[in-house]
């Protein structure tokens, strides 16, 4: 049972791809930081390389952190829906096989937040 | 009906209260009584005798007029005199207003739904009992959230962020969340409605909502608020009877009700326990004058006064909730994981946020030894030292959120305190994510009511949250300001932090004029 209802209930779902004016939902978190409350939500064309999402977009989402100017971006570990993945820098969001709603987080080795607690 | 008006004698209450209740239904002779109550049978609810309701309190609706009026009189006399004396000049610290504007942003227009479900519930029951029942209630809920918004009214004449309050329940970001909680609960059948409100919020998680507000109002000078929370008390004892009243009933009623009715204690006791994170974040981190800790709420209003209830319905074959471990072991943690929330997004809310003093930290130490000072203090401190740098936190990047209860993505795994929880479903071709196990098994069994869920983050992103006539495809366009417009929240006035802030300042200067000669 999809829903209990009176009759024949169909809606189109309200964050279905096409609302988003060409952009995608991509979410992005970053393990053992949890000053940055939640993962965040970025709508982003789907044709953005790669790298410029970590080179522009990042920065400004996460760069408050004291431990973000020393991440060695080689040594990032990526997950996707929670397994391991590798992006292609240098290939696009659509290209790197990110739909909309994708979830991706990445882990920093030896970054462990403020003080090694995880914030 | 033939009453001998003429026999000079008055009724007797039971009499009186047979007449005035049972006594005004009919049968219907010329409608199908499926026609007039179309709603009883698509949950799935069995009911063989609506005559095997006990009413739960004998009230009939000319000695509730009588009654509610004198309390009202009364309430309002204090009121009023709290006002006439400048009472808001009395609380324990402005920092205590941010407090009540969660109130009224946040509860008071729950009220308000509540009457207008428990309006549709009575009308919806082929029993007069019950009906009656939720007819009672139902003004009940209208008067608290009369009662309510009149009290606090008083606190827009001086302070900021009381201004705008059903808008705002409309469209800022963290009100979706109690917003989406009545909502789901109103655009449920009658018997879910009943469940969920009636019973999963009015009888197991009330006195966690409540207890907290009022007596942080009496622990911190704000008779105002203190007075309709204890106008509204013996409301609430019989909101509590009838919850109770309407799950025996139902399970009484056929064993076939059994499961159903535990799935939706499992759905609502989880729904509401992520609507009180605020409560528990309130209590934690904005009340001056603590009374006690999430945490000692939590043991002492649900273990152990929900335990009793959970063994008294296991004869029924009902179960505690699912889900209980997790909460046990959340509850060192949800207060401190939403305070970070509201203070990092603290530009785009209608109240104040701020860092705690070393006293405040000290208290959550003692009161959380096992979680504050390991995960939460090194952050608080952390984000204090740069404010006083000049460079206090403001996260302007939008969070993802929870499908379901529409929280940022901000609790953690079950366990483990330093992981972020995450958890998704593939439904028809597209993604949808969850913060716990307990919302994600909400969505799959309604995917098709929770795919339309008004995300503000998402609708955001659509464009749909802007002034009327914003083009976002102008230079310098500045995405974050206009969504505060659309929210009427006032930039600099109703947000960011409590230091330096308007409503500090004026408090500071009226409590002066009112308590030295300069």
């Amino acid at each position: 049972m999809a829903v209990a209802a009176v009759k024949d209930y169909r809606f189109d779902s309200a964050d279905r791809l096409e609302n988003f004016h060409g952009n995608q939902l991509l979410f992005v978190g970053w393990e053992d930081h949890l000053m940055f409350c939640a993962p965040f939500a970025l709508a982003l064309p789907p044709s953005m390389r790669f790298g410029e999402l970590v080179d522009t977009t990042l920065p400004g989402a996460f760069g408050y952190h004291p431990d973000f100017a020393r991440i060695d971006w080689s040594a990032v570990q990526w997950f996707k829906s929670g397994q391991p993945w590798q992006p292609d820098f240098g290939r696009s969001l659509a290209d790197n096989g990110l739909r909309h709603k994708d979830v991706i987080r990445f882990r920093t080795p030896g970054l462990t937040g403020i003080d090694g607690s995880c914030s | 009906m033939d009453m001998k008006a003429t026999s000079g004698k008055k009724l007797g209450l039971k009499e009186k209260y047979r007449h005035m209740t049972r006594g005004l239904d009919w049968e219907p002779s010329y409608q199908k009584k499926e026609d007039i109550y179309p709603y009883m049978a698509y949950e799935g609810i069995k009911i063989h005798d609506w005559d095997k309701w006990e009413d739960p309190f004998r009230l009939t609706m000319d000695s509730y007029w009588k009654y509610q009026a004198e309390k009202e009189r009364k309430l309002y006399a204090i009121i009023d005199a709290y006002a006439q004396n400048n009472g808001h000049l009395n609380v324990t610290d402005a920092r205590y207003l941010n407090a009540i504007k969660l109130f009224l942003t946040g509860i008071s227009p729950l009220e308000y739904m509540a009457h207008r479900g428990f309006a549709h519930a009575g009308r919806a029951f082929p029993g007069a009992g019950p009906r009656v029942a939720c007819l009672m209630q139902s003004l009940d809920e209208i008067r608290h959230a009369q009662t309510q918004i009149h009290a606090l009214s008083n606190y827009n004449k001086h302070y900021n962020g009381f201004h705008d309050f059903s808008h705002m329940l409309q469209r800022v970001w963290y009100l979706s969340v109690p917003r989406s909680f009545f909502d789901d609960a109103v655009t449920a059948g009658p018997f879910e409605f009943m469940v969920a409100i009636g019973f999963s919020f009015e009888y197991v998680l009330t006195n966690l909502l409540f207890v907290p507000f009022v007596s942080g109002a009496a622990y911190n000078g704000d008779m105002g608020t203190m007075t309709f929370g204890f106008s509204a008390q013996s409301d609430e004892a019989r909101h509590m009877t009838l919850g109770l009243e309407i799950i025996k009933f139902i399970l009484e009623q056929d064993p076939d009700n059994v499961p159903i009715v535990q799935r939706w204690i499992d759905k609502w006791t989880w729904r509401g326990y992520r609507v009180l994170t605020l409560v528990g974040m309130m209590m934690d981190y904005m009340l001056p004058k603590r009374i006690m800790s999430w945490k000692e709420a939590w043991e002492v209003y649900f273990e152990q006064n929900g335990g009793a209830l959970f063994k008294d319905l296991a004869r029924y074959g009902i179960r505690p909730p699912k889900w209980l471990d997790q909460i046990a072991f959340d509850k060192d943690h949800i207060s401190h994981q939403a305070w970070a929330t509201f203070y990092q997004y603290g530009a785009a809310s209608d109240f104040h946020t701020w860092s705690p003093t070393d006293d405040e930290l000290d208290w959550l130490s003692k009161k959380y030894p096992d979680s504050f000072d390991k995960y939460y203090r090194p952050r608080l401190e952390h984000w204090r030292e740069q404010a006083k740098q000049g460079k206090r936190f403001y996260n302007t990047t939008l969070p993802q959120l929870c499908q379901v209860c529409q929280i940022p993505m901000i609790f953690t795994e079950p366990g483990d305190p330093t992981k972020t929880c995450y958890r998704e479903v593939d439904y028809l071709g597209e993604k949808f994510h969850f913060c716990s196990d307990g919302c994600k098994e909400i969505f799959e069994n309604e995917p098709e009511k929770f795919k339309q869920a008004w995300l503000p983050v998402n609708q955001i992103y659509q464009g749909n949250c802007f002034p009327d006539g914003t083009d976002p495809t102008v230079e310098d366009f500045e995405p974050l300001a206009k969504v505060l417009e659309y929210y009427h929240v006032n930039f600099g006035r109703d947000n960011l932090d409590f230091e330096g802030s308007e409503d500090q300042k004026n408090f500071a200067a009226w409590r002066g004029m009112a308590t030295t000669n300069e």
